[in-house]
């Protein structure tokens, strides 16, 4: 499917100078209508490609903003974002399981909302924020998220757990704090099949009320 | 997940422009979350996929004009988050059964209307209708789900849309676009019960987007939609009910009831709109309309319990507006 070379787009710093020609192309995508706010047409800034251009199939140039660094690497428009993180970027915490839009494995934050990594293209991730469990912790540091995991029991074999902890975090982070009936709404979208979800529940509901993020 | 060329116009008659006119060889993308999978497992196999992500005049939800106008590209989120939706009660009911955070910010509300079937003979490749030396697999086979109103075959699948029934029974209408132009239809109109293998089971040239859904003024309609459920979350209802009833001198004067999950398309029910007709709201209207709603109800060999289910959906929706 996707091409298998490992770290194809090296990740580069902001600093990094401007990209060339075809990769320069910034497709923005807009709205990204939060909750309680009504989305109307002007919100999102003006699309800025010439993209009424055929693409593909073969690799196309594009730039991702991956936790705040922006990567440039070529993926053929079929390769999902789930495959450009693991297969060229080497970022391979977030899990591909049913590879279906169903089991959560693949959450990661895209543009503030909890997205299945597999069902997205990575071309269609451009000029978005990408957010991976990679980017959330230092080695330092836990995410507070990650800490009451540690301290609720809320995983086993770990498999589901980055895509837990990704979804667990968008909720967390809200203000005012979740209750637990918003919890179970917010990780009902991740299958965990050791069932460690009163853990899951507890810790997420515990980071939220240390403050989320 | 076969390769495909991609193109991202600005523009909806450029889209429109870069479909192809015959079914199969392109595919529309919105938010994704039923195409991919479908040609991951290569049920849908499109030689270029036609995105509609920088069309800003897909974007939006505007509740202007006392009517609520939801653009193409307008997540589930957007809308059930959005000030214009908040007065539209069945409309936001239909949405919070679709639970999971990752499907309401991808998906979209027209990607939820015109999502596939999921019949498990269709998701499984054995072709729209489950077609096996010329007859149906489903009638005799492992059909519990399947549709127990308007399947006197080739199809037997059901609409699995989460919104249709609430916006059919809203009033809603669609605005199409293709290569030449703009068309207007009541939403009921988009679905159809495919004849045969060759045709799908919407109204849609394979050239043209569904671009806007319009939905008018709920004023003075009591609405509600009610769903039974195996799981209360993640999975889809087992059936559904949306009724929009209004009320003159105590007693129904209008009624709408539609029902979902239990045919080929969202199922609207006159028997049902006339039981409620001419009666005060309350509990043996309700009654009376889930009886009638299913009066007609053919079940397969497995789903007979969904004929009381969805007399239920029918009997609670009329008691949540009541």
């Amino acid at each position: 499917m996707s091409s298998n070379k490992p770290c194809d787009g090296p990740v580069k710093g902001p600093q990094h100078e401007p990209r060339k020609g075809f990769s320069r192309r910034t497709f923005i995508e807009g709205v990204g209508i939060g909750a309680g706010a009504v989305g109307a047409v002007g919100m999102a800034p003006e699309a800025r490609a010439d993209s009424s251009e055929l693409m593909g199939p073969s690799p196309v140039p594009i730039t991702l903003n991956i936790n705040g660094k922006s990567v440039d690497l070529k993926v053929e428009p079929r390769v999902t974002l789930i495959d450009a993180l693991r297969n060229q970027l080497d970022h391979t915490g977030a899990k591909k399981v049913c590879d279906r839009a169903t089991c959560g494995a693949c959450t990661v934050i895209v543009d503030g909302s909890p997205v299945y990594s597999c069902t997205l293209l990575a071309i269609e991730a451009q000029g978005r924020r990408i957010e991976t469990i990679e980017g959330i912790s230092t080695e330092d540091s836990m995410h507070p998220v990650q800490v009451q995991f540690v301290e609720n029991d809320a995983q086993q074999c770990g498999f589901c757990t980055p895509g837990l902890v990704m979804a667990g975090k968008v909720v967390a982070d809200r203000n005012p704090p979740p209750s637990m009936a918003d919890v179970e709404s917010a990780l009902s979208g991740n299958i965990c099949r050791c069932g460690t979800y009163v853990g899951v529940r507890k810790a997420v509901y515990e980071a939220a009320r240390q403050g989320g993020a | 997940m076969q390769n495909f060329e991609y193109i991202a116009p600005t523009e909806t008659i450029t889209a429109a422009q870069a479909l192809s006119p015959h079914d199969g060889v392109t595919a529309v993308l919105a938010g994704g979350t039923d195409l991919l999978s479908l040609m991951k497992e290569r049920i849908e196999t499109p030689t270029r996929v036609v995105s509609l992500r920088n069309i800003r005049a897909l974007r939006g939800v505007h509740g202007t004009g006392g009517a609520l106008r939801i653009g193409a590209m307008a997540s589930v989120e957007g809308v059930l988050g959005s000030s214009g939706a908040s007065s539209y009660k069945s409309l936001l009911q239909a949405g919070r059964g679709i639970t999971a955070p990752q499907v309401r910010a991808m998906g979209t509300v027209v990607g939820d209307l015109l999502q596939r079937p999921r019949c498990w003979y269709y998701r499984n490749g054995y072709g729209l209708l489950a077609m096996h030396e010329g007859k149906s697999l489903v009638p005799n086979g492992e059909n519990r789900y399947h549709a127990i109103l308007g399947n006197k075959g080739p199809a037997y699948f059901v609409n699995a849309s989460s919104f249709a029934p609430a916006l059919i029974s809203l009033g809603a209408s669609v605005t199409v676009a293709g290569p030449e132009g703009e068309r207007e239809m009541p939403l009921a109109d988009l679905f159809r019960i495919p004849a045969s293998e060759s045709e799908r089971e919407n109204t849609l040239m394979p050239n043209e987007i569904v671009t806007e859904i319009m939905v008018p003024s709920a004023s003075g309609w009591r609405t509600a939609t009610y769903e039974v459920r195996q799981r209360q979350l993640l999975d889809w209802p087992l059936v559904t009910a949306s009724v929009a009833v209004r009320l003159r001198g105590g007693k129904i004067a209008d009624a709408r009831v539609v029902m979902g999950h239990v045919a080929p398309i969202p199922w609207r029910s006159s028997e049902a709109e006339t039981a409620l007709k001419g009666q005060a709201l309350g509990e043996s209207a309700g009654e009376a309309a889930g009886k009638a709603a299913v009066a007609a109800a053919t079940p397969l060999s497995q789903n007979q319990a969904k004929v009381q289910l969805a007399s239920v959906a029918v009997k609670r929706a009329v008691a949540m507006v009541a």
